[in-house]
Formats: structure tokens, C-alpha cells, sequence
């Protein structure tokens, strides 16, 4: 069954709603309205206001209250309106629920999922558009999931539901209805912490997550129609644990890479990718590790022509491509 | 103007010196104080450092070969002079900067099948040899390879291998070897490697290699192994050498390890048996000085300093530093002098006075399992003592008048004495105060 990227996450809360009552939907306007994207909508009506609550306008009140729910044996999924507006809530999630688990020395776990739509494309500017993804996949003990295929997402926040330990789960908002798939009807899982080949390629590789997958994609296709070059796309699918085993593997194979987001470039993830390819695969290199990120400016741009800028483009990976084949 | 590197005085008695093996070739920059070579003396090999910023620009003395103290052996630019072009760079920096770079799996790949990339026509950026390069041109070597055999049967060793192709090697040279769990492919890190590579290419004198088979292999002498060879035949023909054995029960210096254990290790020192058996020698030693000593044909030397000597296995070997005026010590300085030169033993940087002027040796044969052994004198000195495993076995302890059965720790304690110096009743004198220090030990020695 064909989905948008937004249908399947609801399809997954609906699932693990139906599956397990403890599992609830709080945020700011959940309820009736469905969420400012409709990611909830119709999840009140089926499941009642008491599983799918309206939250005041406080993101340290949404993962603070879901901390205390989580550890009193419920589990909660938090959605936070904008990842932008996350920021509130960091030192509940940062200081308090990724370190539960360590601070009570294993006793207390805290099974929680704060949901987030991120990244730029939609007109947002400077509120709207964030990625956040490189804050939190600096802190141990959270977990960050950035599905990029309706298949995986369906999956993956029913994974991140039925994980012991918080998860945040980070959805591209200009991706929700831009990226349809195919999604079975039958039960299948996704673990966390493991990425996807999306594409199989013997003379580069890329690696990226999200949005950039699909650009990245269409970019490796065009660089195999015009070169006859072979790009392997690496799909993360989850930021913190990296999965390096594939990253790895796909990069002695090919002995190049390029890493992808649409975050700025400095302190961005990649970073952190292309170190440990520096250090775990130095010998099979055949080119410098490169990167192709967003511009280090303090955010998206109001005005329609710069945040086209902003935003790199299916051209902007294949310029590099070609550069890196070309080495 | 170059500046003259010269073959360091590396310790008060050292004349000369062996070129280990270089770190830096002609033409790279280095860093002030960053290590330029190794270099071995018949005690240990160590590294020098650079005395300036800028770069190696001349070699002029080979690894392997052995040179006296003050020896020019290399020259270095300045990091000012080799920016500017005033200064003509020496040839290597020149072929060096003419060729696209080498990416690492480029390198990986010509050192592992021994290519020359000048062969390799390259098709990357500025003709830069790519990963894509080797492997056509490694498919067509295996190709045209397989048609002519390369080594000839009479089982002599080839004793250059850059000159012909492996055989053993030329099946695996096809394309699908190159993927990353295929054999050939040895996970282990570069630097590894080449330490190996380096180390069999320490040049041989010119020796002629009897009883070498077809299905043997030469395995070159590493300077270490040499100087272990020549001690070794030189003391068992210089001494005539006894051995007496005592059996010692540790289960005082167990206790005392466990009770203070924690403490040094508060204090950053790790509390080894070989420090009890260093002070136990230190108090035989001033009990039977006449063990701390050494044969001259004028008479026998006395040393009044005591100055113990403990040998540490390393991969490839092994070395005795020393601990100068162990008497000196209490057990926690014992603890820690064993602890730093043990460390540093296996990291090579010791320095070479400090694996000299030993009095006497313990070698602690037993961390192998070892019960006793009949080690060999270090010499000039008179006796070696061999500390063996410990071991807790039934024995039979007398208290009051009564016997009884008890599980020890017990030990063996091996004296090999140069029966020049020492008698075996010298020997067993000795072996009897260490025995009652160790089996006597409390706390009130600390």
C-alpha cells in the first residue's frame, strides 16, 4: 500500500496505540486538531483524549511530564511542534532522561519517544527549519532516528515505542507528504541503529539521512546516466548509535565518500562520519573524505530566493560527485 | 646551511652506535624534538630526536650500519631555509613533489604486491594514480604473469623479492581479491607492518646460511637477537656456571600484598612480587656480599654499591634494566623503579645507562608458568637468581613440636653462581637469607 512518509508514522502510532495501552500521544494541539501536520489525526477520536492529550504551551512541560510518565510505567510519545521549539525541553531530555538509566545504575529505565519535524524547504525561515540532529547525537544515552522512507518510518517509530531507553525520533517535515512509498500491510520491524544501502555502487559512496537521501539518490542516478559511475547510497536511517559496520564496509569498497545533510556543515554530523572513516577505513581510501552541508549561517533565510540557496539541491550533490570521481 | 646530525653519546661507556632504522626520509619535514631514527646500541635502541623545525635533506649513513659517537649521520635544513627556494632541496624532494599525490589505499596496494607506480599510468586528477589503476594493472600483470615461472627450483632463497613476482601470490591478484574481507587483505594497522618489513631488512653481515631447505626460511637476525646470542655464548663460556635450588613459602608476603596493595596503589604504584624478591636479594646481598661481585683475573671485584638488574620479556626478546642502589629502596621505591623500567622496557625508552651497570640479576621465569629454571649469568657479574611460578601446594609445617599438613604458595628460588667466584655453600648461604626475609615478611618491614 502506497503511503506518504506522514501516513506511515501515523499508521505506526496507530499500531503501537492498538498494541499496548500504555503508549499515549501528548503535545500542543495532538488532540482534536491532530497536530499542526495532522501526523495524529483521528488518533484522538479511536483511542480518546485521555491517550492522545493536548499539552500547555511548554516543551520542558511535554518531555518533563513524559519523563515521569515513562518512569511510572507508561510510554509516552512526545511531540514536539517544531524541532525548533525544542530547545526548552533540552535539559529534561539531556540532563534528565537520557541519563536515567546511568544515574540509577540500570534500575531506571526511561522509555520515551519525543517526536520532532525538522528541516528546512517549506518557507519556515528561522523557526521552522532547523536541524537538530547534531545537538543530541553528541549525548550518550539518547537515541536519534531519522527515517527518510515511509517503509522505514512505519517501522522505526514502532521500534523507537517499544525501546527501553528515550528515543528521539526526527521526521522531515518538507519530506511528510513530498515522499510516498510502498508499505506492507503485514507486520515487518526496522531496528534502530542500523543503516540501509538504498543503492548499491562499486566507484563511490554516499552517506547521508532524511530529505538528502532522496536528493542523493536522484543525483547518483544522474551521475550513472551521464558518467556511467556507480554511486552506493548509504541511508543512516539512525544518527546516534551510528551503524559503522556499513558505513565502513560500503566505504572499503569504494574507497571514497561523501557525506550529506542538510545541517550546517560545522559541528554537523558528518563531521563526527568522516572521522571514523579517517580512523577505521584510512587504508582504502582512494580520495579525501569530502562533505556537503549547509552554509554555517545562524539560520534559514526569510526570502524565498535564499532559502532555495540555503537548501543544497539534487545539482548541488552531483557537482560534488563528479569532483570526487574525478580525484 | 645544512645542519650536521651526529651519532649521539647515548650513555657514559658508549663508543658507537647502529642505525636502527630511519623515521623520516629525505626530503619530510619534522618537528623540533620529534624522533628522527632509532638507534641501537648492544643494550637498547632508543630514538633520536630532531634538534630543529624543517627537514631531513641527506642520509649518509645506512640502517644497519654501526658508527662511532660524533659521526655526522644525516643533515638537516631549517624550516625557514627549506620554505624559501635560496636553499637547492635534495633530489628526493624534488621527484616527490613532481607526482599527483598517493592516496593511502594506492600505497596500501603498491607495498602490499611490491609495485612500482612509475609503471602505472595514472588516470585521476593530474595524472594521479587511483585505486581503479592498480587493479588493471594488477589484473594484467596476473594475466601475463602465470605464462612465465619466476623462481628457480634448486631451493635457493631468492634473496631479493622486488625482483620477480611472488607466484604465491600472482592467483590472488585478480580484481575480486580487492574486496575487504578477502584474504590478502591483513586487517592489521600499517605502521605494524612496516616496523616488520623494517625489521627483516636489517642488513646481515655477509654470513654463509648452512642447512637452509626448501621448506625453511630465513629469518634474519634483529640486532636484539644478536646481542642476546653473543651474551649468551660469551657468559656460558667465560663462566662455569653451578645451580642450587630452595623452595620458599610466601604465604607472609601474599597476605602483605593483599593488605597493602590498595594503598600503593593509591600512591600510582602497582605492588609486584618481583619487588619482595627485589628486597629479599638486596638483604642476602648485604648478608653474602661476596655474591655481589665479579671475576677480573687481578681477583675478584667486591662491589660495595648494590645495583640489581630484572629482566623483562619483550616481544622479540629480552632486556635487564637496572635498578642502581636497590638497597637504597624501601618496597614501594622498589615497586615503583620495577614498575617504570619495566614500562618503559616495553615501550624502548630506556636509556642505555640504565641497563648498565648491573650487580647481580633476577630473572622471573615463573610469570610463564615456569617452576625452576638454570638461568644463565648476566655477565660480569657472579650469579643470577631465578624467581619461578607460585604455586600453592600441600606442605608440611612444624609448629611446637607438631606437624601438619597446610596449603602454601609456594616457590622456587634458583641461585646460578660462576663457580670461579662462589661456592655452592656461598650459593645456599644466600638462598637462605632471601628465604627467611620472604618467609618471615610483616608489616613491620615497610
Amino acid at each position: 500500500m502506497e503511503m506518504t512518509l506522514l501516513e506511515a508514522i501515523r499508521a505506526g502510532l496507530d499500531e503501537a496505540m492498538a498494541a499496548d495501552e500504555r503508549v499515549f500521544i501528548f503535545g500542543e494541539d495532538v488532540g482534536k486538531r491532530g497536530g499542526v501536520f495532522r501526523v495524529t489525526e483521528g488518533l484522538a477520536d479511536k483511542y480518546g483524549e485521555a491517550r492522545v492529550m493536548d499539552s500547555p504551551l511548554a516543551e520542558s512541560i511535554i518531555v518533563g511530564a513524559s519523563i515521569g510518565a515513562a518512569c511510572y510505567g507508561l510510554r509516552p510519545v512526545a511531540e514536539i511542534q517544531f524541532a525548533d521549539f525544542i530547545w526548552p525541553a533540552t535539559n529534561q531530555i539531556v540532563s534528565e532522561a537520557a541519563r536515567m538509566r546511568y544515574r540509577s545504575n540500570g534500575v531506571w529505565g526511561c522509555p520515551m519517544v519525543i517526536r520532532a519535524p525538522y528541516g528546512g524547504g517549506i518557507h519556515g525561515a528561522l523557526y521552522h527549519s532547523q536541524s537538530i540532529e547534531a545537538f543530541f547525537a553528541h549525548v550518550p544515552g539518547l537515541k536519534v532516528v531519522a527515517p527518510s522512507t515511509p517503509y522505514d518510518a512505519k517501522a522505526l517509530i514502532k521500534a523507537a515505542i517499544a525501546d527501553p531507553d528515550p528515543v528521539l525520533f526526527l521526521e522531515h517535515k518538507k519530506a511528510y507528504r513530498l515522499i510516498k512509498g510502498e508499505v506492507p500491510e503485514e507486520a515487518y520491524e526496522v531496528p534502530i541503529g542500523k543503516a540501509e544501502v538504498k543503492r548499491a555502487g562499486s566507484d563511490l559512496t554516499i552517506i547521508t539521512f532524511g530529505l538528502m537521501l532522496h536528493y542523493a539518490l536522484e543525483a547518483a542516478e544522474k551521475l550513472a546516466s551521464s558518467a556511467g559511475l556507480q554511486a552506493e547510497v548509504v541511508d543512516l536511517r539512525t544518527i546516534r548509535p551510528l551503524d559503522t559496520a556499513t558505513i565502513l564496509q560500503s566505504v572499503r569498497k569504494t574507497g571514497k565518500a561523501l557525506i550529506i545533510h542538510e545541517d550546517g556543515l560545522t559541528g554537523g554530523i558528518g563531521g563526527e562520519i568522516a572521522a571514523l572513516v579517517a580512523e577505521h577505513a584510512f587504508e582504502y581510501l582512494d580520495g579525501p573524505v569530502m562533505r556537503l552541508a549547509g552554509p554555517d549561517i545562524p539560520a534559514m533565510p526569510f526570502a524565498a530566493s535564499l532559502e532555495h540557496e540555503y537548501l543544497l539541491s539534487v545539482d548541488d550533490i552531483l557537482d560534488k560527485l563528479q569532483a570526487i570521481a574525478a580525484y | 646551511m645544512p645542519i650536521d646530525v651526529k651519532m649521539p653519546q647515548l650513555g657514559e661507556s658508549v663508543t658507537e652506535g647502529t642505525i636502527g632504522r630511519w623515521l623520516k626520509q629525505p626530503g619530510e619535514a619534522i618537528e623540533e624534538f620529534e624522533p628522527l631514527l632509532e638507534v641501537t646500541t648492544d643494550k637498547v635502541d632508543t630514538e633520536v630526536p630532531a634538534t630543529i623545525k624543517g627537514m631531513l635533506s641527506e642520509i649518509l649513513v645506512p640502517e644497519g650500519e654501526t658508527v662511532r659517537v660524533g659521526t655526522v649521520i644525516a643533515r638537516l635544513i631549517e624550516a625557514s631555509e627549506a620554505a624559501s627556494n635560496s636553499v637547492a632541496p635534495a633530489l628526493p624532494v624534488q621527484a616527490i613533489a613532481s607526482r599527483a599525490p598517493i592516496s593511502p589505499v594506492v600505497a596500501r596496494l603498491a607495498n602490499e604486491y611490491k609495485l612500482n607506480l612509475d609503471d602505472i599510468q595514472g588516470s585521476g586528477g593530474g595524472g594521479r594514480v587511483t585505486k581503479k589503476d592498480v587493479e588493471a594493472f594488477l589484473a594484467q600483470r596476473s594475466s601475463s604473469a602465470t605464462a612465465t615461472p619466476t623462481v628457480m627450483s634448486d631451493g635457493e632463497a631468492v634473496l631479493n623479492p622486488q625482483a620477480v613476482v611472488d607466484p604465491a601470490a600472482a592467483p590472488t591478484l585478480a580484481p575480486p581479491v580487492l574486496a575487504p574481507t578477502a584474504p590478502g587483505y591483513p586487517e592489521s594497522p600499517p605502521l605494524q607492518r612496516q616496523r616488520v618489513a623494517v625489521d627483516a631488512a636489517i642488513p646481515e653481515r655477509p654470513t654463509e646460511v648452512s642447512g637452509l631447505g626448501p621448506d625453511d626460511e630465513l629469518v634474519p637476525l634483529t640486532p636484539m637477537r644478536r646481542a642476546i646470542a653473543q651474551h649468551m655464548v660469551h657468559s656460558k663460556q667465560t663462566a662455569p656456571h653451578v645451580t642450587t635450588v630452595m623452595e620458599v613459602d610466601l604465604h607472609r608476603v601474599v597476605a602483605h600484598r593483599a593488605r597493602h596493595r590498595a594503598d600503593f596503589e593509591r600512591q600510582g604504584v602497582k605492588l609486584t612480587f618481583t619487588a619482595y624478591f627485589v628486597e629479599a636479594t638486596v638483604a642476602a646481598l648485604r648478608e653474602v656480599g661476596i655474591v655481589n661481585s665479579s671475576y677480573a683475573e687481578g681477583g675478584i671485584v667486591q662491589h660495595h654499591r648494590i645495583h640489581v638488574g630484572v629482566a623483562v620479556a619483550l616481544p622479540d626478546g629480552l632486556i635487564v634494566p637496572v635498578i642502581k642502589d636497590a638497597d637504597d629502596k624501601s618496597l614501594l621505591g622498589l615497586a615503583r623503579a620495577v614498575n617504570d623500567l619495566a614500562q618503559r622496557a616495553r615501550l624502548r625508552r630506556l636509556l642505555p645507562d640504565e641497563v648498565q651497570g648491573g650487580t647481580f640479576s633476577i630473572t622471573n621465569h615463573g610469570v610463564g608458568g615456569s617452576l625452576f629454571a638454570m638461568p644463565i649469568i648476566n655477565q660480569p657479574q657472579a650469579a643470577i637468581l631465578g624467581v619461578g611460578a607460585i604455586e600453592k601446594r600441600a606442605v608440611v609445617v612444624s609448629e611446637n613440636g607438631m606437624d601438619a599438613l597446610a596449603i602454601r604458595p609456594m616457590c622456587y628460588l634458583s641461585l646460578t653462581l660462576d663457580h670461579r667466584v662462589i661456592d655452592g655453600a656461598t650459593g645456599d648461604a644466600f638462598l637462605t637469607v632471601a628465604k627467611r626475609i620472604l618467609e618471615n615478611y610483616s608489616t613491620a618491614q615497610l
